[in-house]
């Protein structure tokens, strides 16, 4: 504190003349009335402000902090719960869907390949009756080819013989053809 | 002029010896601790309003700007000025249940109107040019006082004269006691006289040895020597002006205590 010599304008037994501190300022016996009293003014003054105002309102606030910070903590668990929930419920139908789909799959193949050997089956069937038919007609094909054959030959041998100016014996022409093409 | 900057020094107890060496160099390191009246300049009576009742005025508008106004949004997530308030709350309050137990709560007003008195007018003190209340004996010996008296009535109350138990020291041999007990009544009655003399002896200590550096930068050669002094011990005052606040608040707890549960 920057000192301005007031002299002798301080009317002081702890301050001399030019306005500084004789021995201790704290010792000064006449100053300390003064300082007890504002001091406990303003002790009373702090003291009511902070027990009436202050600290009932820090208190509660620091008690609302706490209130949020627990709802919020159990609104976190609540919604973690929930999160698990809902993936359980996710993985559980992916699981049926894997196994509906396995399932739809089997029964698709094993459709599928009834209905091929009911097919192949039935195509079977079918050309064993192509071959049959086949076979008929092969035969009567190659029965009337003979039958055709012994015709020309019969008619050739007539021919032949009338020619050589044989008579033509109709009959004997046809058993000698016939048991040559037996022979 | 001389002898009184010499006499002046020798009450702070630093540069005694410089000041008579020097002699040209002007130290007055107790003139900031004289209590003056704000109007005119008559005597100082008891209801004269001085610089003491400007600065603890000062020092109630600063706890009302921090303590109310500050909390004054009741914000979840607090402001600057709230969290300061807050952490002065939880921290006066925790030593509180801490030392004193649960039952000790009660007593948790009175106790953060000392704390945050002693470490407000502290910080205050630490303005240039301010006047530091807490550097007087007159301050701090009442604030021990009450807090004496009123550990030792609150003491008689809650436990009655059982509450004397606390000076026979059971746990000792039999012969001992007696001697114990003076030993332990002395040192009770001691307790409001270290309690209050610390704070003030350390808050005045600090401030007049930066006034006996400050006297120093006089002389050009030291000056720049001196400012680093005055700004070292500055930062070790910032520390001393939180330190000696916390030190009396649990202390008085310790007391307060002491008057709750007697029985060791």
């Amino acid at each position: 504190m920057a000192t301005d010599p007031i002299a002798g304008e301080i009317t002081s037994a702890c301050v001399d003349s030019h306005g500084s501190a004789i021995g201790m300022p704290q010792l000064c016996a006449e100053w300390i009335p003064n300082q007890v009293f504002w001091l406990v003014i303003t002790l009373v003054v702090i003291f009511f402000v902070l027990s009436r105002i202050a600290l009932p309102r820090i208190a509660s606030v620091l008690a609302e902090r706490q209130g949020t910070i627990t709802n919020d903590i159990a609104a976190a668990e609540e919604l973690k719960r929930q999160a698990a929930d809902a993936e359980a419920a996710y993985d559980k139908a992916l699981a049926d869907a894997r196994a509906e789909a396995q399932a739809i799959g089997q029964q698709t193949r094993e459709d599928i390949k009834a209905k091929l050997e009911e097919a192949t089956r039935e195509a079977d069937a079918q050309i064993a009756a192509k071959t049959a038919e086949s076979e008929a007609a092969i035969a009567e094909i190659r029965a009337s080819a003979l039958a055709n054959v012994e015709i020309v030959a019969k008619d050739t041998a007539e021919a032949i013989v009338a020619a050589l100016g044989g008579k033509t014996d109709q009959a004997a022409i046809s058993t000698a053809v016939d048991n040559r093409m037996k022979g | 002029m001389a002898t009184e900057a010499t006499q002046g020094a020798e009450m702070a107890g630093h540069g005694a010896e410089h000041a008579a060496e020097t002699g040209g160099l002007v130290f007055h390191p107790m003139d900031q601790f004289i209590v003056k009246p704000l109007f005119g300049d008559g005597a100082v009576g008891m209801f004269t309003i001085t610089n003491v009742t400007l600065w603890m005025a000062i020092a109630i508008l600063v706890i009302v700007a921090l303590m109310v106004l500050g909390t004054s949004r009741r914000a979840v997530v607090p402001s600057r000025s709230q969290s300061v308030a807050e952490l002065a709350y939880g921290f006066i309050h925790k030593m509180v249940e801490d030392v004193t137990g649960k039952e000790g709560l009660v007593y948790f007003p009175y106790i953060m109107t000392l704390f945050m008195f002693i470490v407000v007018a502290n910080f205050l003190g630490l303005i240039p040019m301010s006047f530091t209340t807490t550097s007087h004996f007159a301050v701090t010996v009442v604030l021990a006082l009450c807090v004496f008296l009123g550990v030792t009535i609150l003491g008689f109350v809650k436990n009655g004269p059982s509450f004397l138990s606390m000076f026979w020291v059971t746990s000792a041999p039999l012969a001992l006691r007696p001697v114990l007990a003076i030993i332990e009544i002395i040192s009770y009655f001691v307790r409001p006289v270290s309690h209050s003399i610390r704070l003030a002896g350390n808050v005045m200590a600090g401030h007049a040895v930066i006034k006996v550096f400050a006297g120093f930068a006089g002389l050009a050669i030291i000056s720049p020597l001196s400012i680093v002094a005055i700004t070292a011990i500055y930062g070790l005052e910032v520390m001393v002006a939180f330190v000696q606040a916390y030190v009396f608040t649990i202390l008085t707890c310790v007391y307060l205590k002491d008057a709750l549960h007697p029985h060791h």
